[in-house]
């Protein structure tokens, strides 16, 4: 019943991958996994975080070597040991985070990856070669452009050309739209609709279901390192991927009843006309005004890059305002130290947890502790209370159902996991004002959904939550306010339930209408 | 990797002691094979002139005990770099600090002379770690407000301390008999000498800094801020910690661990502030603490052994007629081999 043997084209599958083994200290990735990619089909990889998928990919890309198993290509096994090898079978892959030199023009970045580069370089040739692809499939990008200056979305398209112009048959795409703007991922769609036309193979890891549900021919499910199965995509529902994906099915999202008060209540956090300074290329914050009441979820919709840290750090108190005033609480707290503002009660979510928020060679415990030593601090600061530690934290984890591995080393930790322990640590302490970024980045479904009803449950306890995000159906789901941030400045305020996606979108990217 | 954390860190310490131990050993052992060549190339015989120095050194309580005395201060200095270094600070400042600390110890002895040594001595310890405090307060400052690196602030002031206390010898200080030194301190501003041998106090000095050092790292709360502010500043600061005010204090302690081992050399080895009284102590407590990775065990260690072999290599120059740069060789040989780190045993890295 889940098997979908019907082959969209031939009978041959171009890729079969034949019970592959790979594990990692500690956690196997995946388990025996039979895996079979047609030319001419999108074919989706759904899964939580940590079903295997991308490692399964990265097995197939050469990237990873499996323990066991074996891979196909049109029949043959073949042994793939680096990408150097998936590219000579035709097999290349995005990656989540681009890998693009952004001093070098976008027809550089795709010479520099193609296999028969001669020793002059012969650049027209190339520029022509791109251009032509790029009318055929919707890839139009300037190829004269440094990458530096080309939007996430246009790095993207290069990525796939650089594929397509390196002879790839099959491509394999990480989590492609996690960077994208709504209508962007709608070209996206396109150009995968034109790709398999022509009959590319086109792999698609997520975890977003509506998604697959838009675009893919066969749905692939991964779970714990097994496939749980594979089914038509026009057979499947999301009731059906869900059970796949899980276990059981997870609980909805109670969002609950929006705080009437919110609009009267004296603001927690208030910036009057809030600028910072321009640093190197970064985006500087400009005139922002901006409130959040206490029972209130303001979302901050808006392109990662457009002020959204030093949004962020202008209220954590990192960035400086160098003009306007911060007002938390209903005092003009502009110019406080990060560790008093921490101690009146604001809590930080990071875009990039291990960066930003954890110290990788510490343990979790250790890290659990950080942002208020003081108050574990015993004889004067001699020791540090870790019993005391442990039992907040686990407090707070256990109402998240998240489980804290308190002696690994942070850096040991993945993505998703590393994501949990920061939840819970930020939402501890009670704090009245939390700011998050990003908050379920990285976050399977379950883990999203406890993430997203933590804030619910401290709006209801009169906390104000600061989420930005670029997850719209996220912010349109939690947000009592909707603002979106573009280019450093605030350029729309919105009721949720009297917007739509689209409307934000292109305000997001700047395009009117 | 993974296997590291599952335990808590304290079951781990006996196995770290022995493997640092062992790394160590192994280590030092190839140095000295390395060295044998060396004497070999030059047509020397290496096994007496190895056996010279480990004989002159280790043979004998006497020349156990100069080894010590060599060791006290590069063991401090050392301590005076690992300090700043767990912030993520390099501060190659020792010497300027050690010479500086040293002239306000001076300072102590020669004003307060009536004093007696009960007060007069930890004053002078005091006056010892102001002094390499303010001079590490410069390159700390510029550094906390992100004007100038300290590794370079810090080290070019090494060449200007020397020049301080040569100043104040020949403007003020110096004794009616002699321009280069100052007049010999009086017995209440001499560190007390244990064993009857030219040990002296600064030996305790070192071992109780060092173990305090071991004990604040591992267990207190600035411990703990230091490791964060040292594995990830970015988190640190957005956790709260206080950047700066850290980059600040934790370079001023270093200054003032490297002043203090200033006042132990003019108040417990020499006994008088000289001119040039060290040449290049604070740059061998750089290379100890970075040989040992800022490990106090392996500062311990370290420092033993760069004593052995420079005290052993003095002894050379007579025995041997072989000239000092060979101990040169032999102490770049040993840094040439830990910094390989041959990956056998590496072990399990923390």
């Amino acid at each position: 019943m889940l098997n979908a043997d019907h082959p969209p084209g031939g009978a041959q599958p171009l890729i079969a991958l034949r019970g592959i083994c790979k594990s990692f200290p500690g956690v196997v990735a995946n388990d025996g996994i039979d895996l079979d990619i047609y030319g001419g089909e999108v074919h989706a990889l759904l899964g939580e975080n940590g079903a295997g998928k991308s490692t399964l990919m990265k097995v197939l890309y050469g990237f990873y070597r499996a323990d066991g198993g074996q891979v196909l290509v049109e029949g043959k096994p073949v042994s793939i040991d680096s990408p150097h090898d998936a590219r000579r079978l035709h097999i290349g892959m995005v990656f989540q985070d681009l890998n693009l030199i952004p001093a070098l023009s976008v027809a550089e970045n795709i010479a520099l990856f193609l296999p028969d580069l001669r020793a002059v370089l012969n650049l027209r040739e190339i520029e022509r070669r791109i251009t032509a692809l790029a009318e055929r499939y919707q890839l139009k990008v300037n190829p004269q452009a440094l990458v530096s200056e080309i939007s996430i979305g246009e790095q993207q398209k290069v990525e796939i050309l650089k594929l397509l112009l390196s002879d790839a048959r099959v491509l394999i795409l990480d989590e492609p739209t996690r960077v994208l703007a709504p209508h962007e991922v709608q070209g996206l769609f396109t150009v995968l609709d034109g790709l398999r036309r022509d009959g590319y193979a086109i792999v698609l890891i997520t975890h977003k279901m509506k998604e697959v549900l838009l675009c893919a021919d066969r749905i692939s499910v991964l779970r714990g390192g097994h496939l749980a199965g594979t089914m038509l995509a026009a057979e499947a529902t999301e009731e059906r991927l869900i059970t796949l994906m899980f276990e059981r099915p997870p609980a909805g999202l109670k969002s609950g009843r929006r705080s009437q008060r919110s609009g009267r209540a004296a603001p927690l956090l208030e910036l009057r006309g809030v600028a910072t300074r321009a640093a190197g290329t970064g985006i500087r914050l400009q005139r922002v005004d901006l409130k959040v009441h206490p029972g209130e979820i303001v979302g901050v919709a808006g392109v990662s890059g457009n002020g959204q840290r030093e949004l962020c750090d202008v209220v954590l108190g990192m960035e400086p305002c160098v003009a306007g005033r911060k007002y938390l609480w209903g005092r003009d707290l502009t110019g406080q130290s990060i560790r008093s503002m921490r101690r009146s009660g604001v809590a930080f979510i990071p875009e990039n947890p291990l960066g930003m928020a954890m110290v990788p060679f510490m343990t979790v415990l250790e890290n659990m502790a950080l942002t208020r030593t003081r108050r574990y601090a015993r004889h004067g600061g001699l020791a540090v209370d870790w019993a005391a530690v442990k039992a907040e934290v686990s407090t707070t984890a256990a109402r998240l159902a998240f489980t804290v591995p308190w002696y690994a080393l942070a850096r040991s930790l993945s993505g998703g996991n590393l994501q949990r322990m920061i939840i819970a640590r930020e939402l501890t302490h009670g704090p009245k004002l939390i700011v998050a970024s990003y908050l379920t980045r990285g976050l399977d479904v379950q883990s999203a959904i406890a993430a997203r009803q933590a804030l619910v449950e401290a709006r209801e306890q009169g906390a104000g939550v600061l989420l930005i995000s670029e997850d719209l159906d996220e912010l349109f789901a939690l947000s009592d306010r909707l603002v979106v941030l573009y280019n450093g400045r605030i350029v729309g305020e919105f009721d949720p339930a009297e917007t739509d996606a689209y409307q934000v979108g292109h305000l997001m990217t700047g395009s009117e209408g | 990797m993974s296997g590291v954390g599952v335990q808590p860190p304290s079951a781990m310490l006996g196995r770290r002691l022995l493997q640092t131990g062992a790394r160590y050993l192994v280590m030092i052992l190839l140095a000295f094979l390395l060295f044998g060549f060396i004497l070999m190339l030059s047509g020397k015989e290496p096994l007496p002139s190895i056996r010279d120095i480990l004989v002159s050194t280790l043979g004998s309580g006497y020349g156990l005990s100069e080894v010590v005395v060599a060791m006290i201060p590069m063991l401090i200095t050392a301590l005076a770099v690992a300090l700043p270094s767990r912030v993520g600070l390099i501060n190659v400042g020792g010497e300027g600090q050690l010479y500086i600390g040293a002239a306000f110890a001076t300072w102590g002895a020669l004003t307060l002379q009536h004093w007696p040594a009960w007060a007069l001595l930890p004053t002078m310890m005091l006056l010892g770690m102001l002094g390499g405090a303010l001079w590490a307060l410069v390159p700390g400052y510029l550094r906390a407000i992100g004007l100038v690196n300290e590794t370079i602030t810090s080290l070019l002031l090494n060449s200007v301390a020397p020049k301080i206390v040569g100043f104040l010898i020949f403007g003020f200080w110096h004794s009616a008999m002699d321009t280069v030194k100052t007049a010999n301190f009086v017995p209440a501003a001499r560190l007390p000498t244990l064993f009857g041998t030219r040990i002296h106090l600064g030996l305790v000095m070192g071992l109780v800094l060092l173990a305090l050092f071991e004990f604040a790292m591992r267990h207190t709360v600035w411990g703990l801020e230091m490791r964060a502010i040292g594995g990830n500043p970015q988190a640190a600061q957005r956790n709260g910690i206080p950047l700066k005010a850290y980059l600040v204090t934790t370079m001023c302690l270093g200054g003032a661990v490297a002043g203090l081992a200033g006042m132990a050399q003019v108040s417990g080895f020499y006994g008088v502030l000289l001119l040039n009284f060290s040449t290049g102590l604070g740059f061998m407590g750089f290379l100890i603490c970075w040989l040992a990775g800022g490990e106090p065990l392996g500062i311990l260690l370290l420092s033993f052994v760069v004593a052995v072999i420079t005290t052993g290599g003095n002894l050379l120059q007579l025995t041997r007629d072989l000239p000092y740069a060979v101990i040169n060789i032999l102490l770049a040989f040993t840094l040439f081999v830990v910094l390989a780190r041959p990956a056998f045993f590496e072990g399990k890295k923390a």
